[in-house]
């Protein structure tokens, strides 16, 4: 069982999305509650397995101890194996990834286009993404990552926006160029080590003895770039950042939640799992550049969001930004103060994490006042098709009409801009510190996001729910049971884990440990 | 012993969070009886604020109660949460029970009929917790987490008539403006942090007497400046003073709770906490804000018609008062002034409240929707009808004007000494300080008495609205004439001396001098406030004399036309000048506001529309063109002639094979999904 644990999380929604189809034979397509149930049923197992390993998992245990390690060779030929492992990097986004699934799945209980399709691929995108958290083999984890962006670019392209192909495209395109070179990074790794392989334990001590060099350049420093730009576009990175403005506002609500929630942190997740162990060298040389993006990340999304009007977009630019709160944590591993490096890169994993449910509820939240709206607007644009709006507020003083939609939000915009007691503070504030300990400067700079991020939740909170009610909302209702259901699980985990942080925290630190003892040995 | 003051210790704090998470979850069904959940929970923390105080009188070394627990570790990187508790924090336990306690009872009645009756006292209870929490906090981490909750009941409680766009507005900018403060702090924070080592409290006092900063003193001036930039913004001084004015439009109880008497006075209570770090260079630059702010808020007091406003400012004026006394080292006499501002300014708004309350009800009856209840120039001889409001808040005026017999006497007595005793030592420019004491001193009185005089004597602005003003129940009277006995210098001194004049009593044996680890020589200090206090006793006599004086001139006897004085000193823009509240709201909006929304605006013109639709965009047109051309070139020479060839014999395949593609997006991939699950077993056979 335990043995197996891995394999059926990754593979059972397969199973689920196989399943359909004797059910869309058998009852026709139209019949889309056969769909629902059978996605509801699929991740809800599937984040009852999460819980069951969260439950054994031993955070002491590395990889190669740990009971619920796979590991089968694969294309013996190429030394490629079938090896996947959970660790305190994994555990999280595991967690995440489950939870996150299954919410989406009743977040998306009203889609009715193309059911059959919406679900199968959504169920498939949710085992690539837990193939990419769970894969210890590079080639596999390329598959996987793969594997999870085909779906994604039909769930955007079909069931998105007006402008849903252009940004499907777009992020297709995008993330294929970052993966072309992950790709040359992999292969490179692969040539260059030796023995062969993919294995990304056994490169963290192959890696290292790597000495050659092309074109003047040495080949560690070239596939740390080739990673780099890979895991820098998924996160994303400025100035790599702009597919992700447009695929959220796009995508449908679930999708959003998704690709903010979970596809971004492959991006950091990446970084930690892959460039921080096998070069660690790299890192050393490269932590002020990457503690500088973060800072950029959490400046630039931050000024760009305040200047938002579309609800969507502006949690869009707050992503850009908190995930530039990790980039910062992560870049402290460097720090000479073993407290300042712990503290950036727990509160980098830990920020990953309450990111992923922080943006889950933004994103559910804007999703809500969509339906019923059928706008998101904070203030209509200037050149809207209805020009008797143009220009004006979207809502206004709905707080009074709809109370318990308005104290979600309340908790979600808090919880956003970082306020104590709520999750994201305390990962933020352990970013910062870590930061702190090793670029002062930059962090001081950094620590300017605390108002900033302030700015634009306390504005667009104003525009929409304070002030007197737009007459045009007074018939507005409020949130509903199944909506109710997909939000209060992460409203509780958000206050739950503002309060008392160690069972994450818990579960992360060894792993942490590891990694920065691999780095600071190569300072 | 120490098992059971924890318990109590945990029970003062958390009994106020659970009336509000009783009111916001059940507050519908509770309805109009929320007032008894919520007083009884604060009722309930008031005594256990007694019994803490009452300890204070028994004699103890060192602090009543410390204990910490780990919150969450690292392994290197630990944060504890914990309590510490000395006579200074049973003392200010003590003044936001009782107040929080007076408050409730006094909104029972206030906010009687108001359809979000529970929510408000759920907010009441959020509120008190928070600043129980940076009571109680033992470290600067603990103290941050419960300060920046106080920001949010205070943004809730701001906004609670959010209906409002004026209140609206003044919530968003009470907390954003306070988060400006809360960075310096944060970041101050972090210093001390990777200097010392530590984020506790008494941690970080030894350390620094330990020497963890010796040869860089000039970094703990800073990291102190930075942590005191917290209290800049939670105690509105200035140049982070313009939010709270504007906070005035919550309900009156509210501005007396938090805005007046405990929220506010949480950034002097944070410096008490951090005396002992703060250098003689960090504690200069507190002396002076703390002065530029009691002078200037001051100045503005003297020319507001709104009731509220007025008190708003003299708030403003004497939180500097208290931050200029931790300055030049009056360590005592700052907390002591925080105790007294608390009891008499709560009474003042309270007063005002009733007023208010009087008034709008007044209006309510006559159908007069215009007339601004809080406008003083509508008022005018409600003596006679609201006898309670009128000498309770006439105590009060005493008390803050600085008259013998009242507790501001005392405590702003001690202030003023300690600013002459500070230029007394260091002569040259920090004449400002007692300067700026003695002159805020004389407005101040003066102020005051045009409030009084302007509200409760005089001929009745219209003699319709004065017929239905009533005086207030005794739900709300109750706590005027409670905190106007608290306004007495009397209730401080006891049971050491009757003596007006003398401070000496149960508070300044309670509050001793502490030490400063960080170079100020507290021995000279106190010593240069015992010479300066005669001197400075007879000069405050004298300036609170004068401004009283003055008013009553003024507005009493009314000898001196003040429209003709105004717009004399007009000529100088003098008045304006402080009507305008040194147009520092409209300096911001102009330099600081207005230029980074519209850099925000550039910034988003830059990453979309230029470098995402021009630049990367641009980049897929290039490949689209050159694939066009190498499309072209395929298609006519490579395809067209030899592949077609070929191409022929696969239509025969293909045309077989068809069936299996159904145009069905998933079915692909599932396809796919299988075969990597086919080729993973196929490739295990080599």
């Amino acid at each position: 069982m335990e043995s197996s644990i891995l394999t059926f999380l990754i593979f059972l929604p397969v199973a689920g999305a196989a399943l359909m189809l004797p059910f869309s034979k058998l009852y026709g397509k139209e019949n889309t509650h056969y769909f629902k149930w059978i996605a509801l049923i699929t991740t809800g197992i599937q984040f009852a397995l999460a819980l069951i390993l969260y439950r054994k998992f031993d955070p002491a245990l590395s990889v190669t101890e740990s009971p619920f390690t796979v590991q089968i060779d694969w294309i013996k030929h190429f030394n490629i194996q079938y090896f996947l492992g959970v660790d305190g990097l994994s555990m999280p986004m595991v967690l995440l990834t489950a939870l996150l699934s299954f919410i989406c799945i009743l977040a998306s209980w009203k889609i009715e286009k193309q059911a059959l399709g919406y679900f199968s691929l959504f169920l498939l995108l949710d085992a690539g993404m837990m193939g990419v958290f769970l894969a210890l083999d590079f080639f596999l984890f390329y598959v996987f990552w793969e594997v999870m962006l085909l779906p994604m670019y039909f769930l955007i392209g079909i069931w998105g926006g007006p402008q849903r192909m252009y940004a499907a495209i777009k992020f297709f395109l995008y993330t294929l160029f970052g993966s072309v070179f992950m790709l040359l990074a992999m292969l490179a790794l692969y040539y260059y080590s030796d023995p062969h392989t993919f294995n990304l334990i056994t490169l963290i001590q192959t890696a290292s003895s790597i000495d050659a060099s092309i074109w003047g350049f040495s080949v560690k420093y070239l596939i740390w770039i080739g990673l780099f730009i890979g895991f820098a576009i998924k996160v994303p990175i400025f100035p790599f950042h702009t597919w992700l403005p447009l695929a959220h506002v796009e995508a449908p609500t679930a999708i959003s939640v998704i690709l903010a929630g979970v596809l971004l942190k492959m991006g950091t997740y990446g970084l930690l799992r892959i460039s921080y162990p096998l070069l660690p060298g790299e890192v050393v040389n490269f932590s002020y550049i990457l503690a500088v993006l973060g800072v950029i990340n959490i400046i630039w999304g931050a000024v760009n969001a305040i200047a938002q009007i579309d609800m969507k977009k502006m949690v869009a630019y707050s992503s850009v930004s908190h995930m530039g709160y990790v980039l910062l944590g992560m870049a402290a591993a460097i720090s000479e103060s073993s407290a300042g490096a712990q503290a950036g890169m727990n509160g980098a994993v830990m920020q990953m994490f309450n990111h992923g449910t922080i943006t889950a509820m933004l994103f559910l939240l804007v999703g809500m006042v969509y339906d019923r709206a059928h706008h998101r607007w904070i203030i209509f644009p200037r050149d809207y098709e209805k020009p008797e709006l143009a220009g004006q507020p979207g809502f206004g003083g709905i707080g009074a009409q709809v109370p318990i939609y308005t104290g979600f939000v309340a908790l979600a915009f808090f919880a956003g801009l970082g306020l104590p007691a709520l999750s994201g503070f305390i990962s933020e504030a352990m970013c910062f510190i870590g930061g702190f300990s090793a670029f002062r400067t930059l962090t001081i700079i950094g620590t300017l996001g605390i108002l900033l991020n302030a700015i634009y939740f306390l504005r667009a909170y104003q525009r929409i729910f304070l002030g007197p009610l737009n007459e045009t909302y007074k018939d507005l209702t409020d949130i509903n049971k199944i909506e109710l259901a997909t939000i209060v699980p992460l409203a509780i985990i958000t206050l739950v884990l503002g309060v008392y942080p160690a069972p994450l925290l818990n579960m992360i630190a060894p792993a942490m440990d590891g990694i920065i003892q691999i780095v600071q040995s190569a300072l | 012993m120490e098992s059971n003051l924890n318990l109590l210790a945990l029970l003062n704090l958390f009994l106020p969070l659970v009336s509000f998470a009783i009111l916001i979850f059940f507050g519908k069904k509770i309805g109009e009886s929320a007032h008894w959940v919520a007083l009884t929970l604060i009722g309930i923390t008031l005594v256990i604020a007694m019994f803490f105080f009452s300890t204070v009188f028994s004699p103890h070394e060192g602090p009543i109660l410390q204990s910490s627990i780990q919150w969450f570790t690292t392994g290197s990187f630990t944060l504890y949460l914990g309590f510490l508790i000395n006579n200074v924090a049973a003392i200010m336990l003590l003044v936001v029970a009782l107040i929080s306690f007076l408050v409730h009872l006094y909104s029972v009645e206030y906010m009687k009929g108001d359809p979000r009756y529970s929510r408000y006292f759920a907010y009441l209870g959020i509120f008190t917790f928070s600043m129980n929490g940076i009571v109680l906090a033992d470290s600067l981490v603990m103290m941050y987490v419960f300060w920046e909750l106080v920001g949010l009941s205070s943004y809730l409680l701001i906004g609670f008539w959010f209906e409002k766009d004026s209140a609206a507005n003044a919530c968003k900018k009470a907390f954003l403006t306070n988060r400006v403060g809360d960075i310096g702090m944060f970041i101050g924070m972090m210093i001390l942090f990777f200097t010392v080592g530590t984020f506790q409290l008494d941690g970080l006092a030894d350390g620094v007497k330990d020497g963890a900063f010796s040869g860089n003193m000039q970094l703990l001036t800073i990291a102190g400046i930075l942590v005191f930039m917290g209290a800049v913004g939670k105690s509105a001084q200035f140049p982070l003073h313009i939010w709270l004015p504007d906070a005035m439009e919550g309900p009156t109880p509210v501005s007396a709770l938090i805005h007046a008497a405990t929220m506010v006075a949480a950034g002097v209570y944070m410096v008490v906490r951090i005396f002992p770090i703060l250098t003689p260079g960090a504690l200069e630059f507190i002396a002076v804000v703390g002065a530029i702010t009691a002078l200037m808020a001051a100045i503005i007091a003297i020319t507001q018609n709104d009731i509220k406003r007025v008190l708003a400012y003299s708030t403003v004026s004497q939180l500097g008062y208290m931050i200029m006394a931790l300055g030049v080292g009056a360590y005592q006499a700052g907390f002591f002034h925080l105790t007294t501002h608390a009891m008499f300014k709560a009474c003042l708004f309270l007063c005002s409240g009733s007023v208010i309350h009087a008034m709008h009800h007044a209006l309510h009856e006559l159908h007069d929707h215009d007339t601004d209840p809080q406008d003083m120039r509508f008022m005018g001889g409600l003596k006679s009808k609201m006898p309670i409001t009128y000498w309770s808040m006439l105590i009060a005026t005493l008390a803050i004007a600085g008259v013998p017999f009242f507790s501001g006497f005392l405590s702003k007595d001690a202030i003023l000494a300690g600013t002459l005793s500070y230029y007394h030592s260091h002569h040259g420019w920090t004449i400002f300080l007692p300067l700026a004491g003695f002159g805020a001193a004389a407005i101040t009185a003066f102020y005051m008495f045009r409030l009084i005089f302007m509200t409760f004597y005089g001929k009745p602005y219209e003699q319709k609205i004065h017929a239905h003003i009533h005086e207030s129940p005794v739900k709300m009277t109750f706590p005027l004439i409670l905190l106007s006995v608290f306004s007495l210098a009397l209730i401080f001194t006891l049971p050491n001396t009757v003596n007006p004049v003398d401070s000496h009593g149960w508070f300044t044996h309670a509050v001793p001098m502490v030490q400063n680890n960080a170079g100020l020589d507290m021995h000279a200090v106190e010593e240069g406030i015992h010479h300066a206090h005669y001197t400075a006793m007879t000069l405050s006599l004298i300036v609170a004399g004068l401004g009283i004086f003055v008013s009553v001139l003024f507005y009493l006897l009314q000898k001196i036309d003040a429209s003709k004085i105004s717009s004399f000193m007009n000529k100088f823009k003098f008045y304006d000048i402080s009507f305008n509240k040194f147009y520092i709201d409209e300096i911001y909006n102009f330099l600081l506001y207005k230029p980074f929304l519209g850099l925000s605006w550039i910034a988003s013109k830059l990453d979309w529309d230029l470098y995402d639709q021009k630049f990367i965009d641009g980049w897929g047109w290039i490949t689209l063109k050159l694939s066009d051309k190498s499309g072209d070139a395929d298609y006519n020479w490579l395809d067209q002639k030899i592949v077609d060839g070929f191409g022929n014999l696969t239509n025969y395949f293909g045309k077989n094979l068809k069936l299996s593609q159904n145009g069905v997006v998933q079915n692909y991939l599932l396809g796919g999904m299988l075969g990597v699950v086919l080729l993973i077993i196929i490739f295990q056979q080599f």
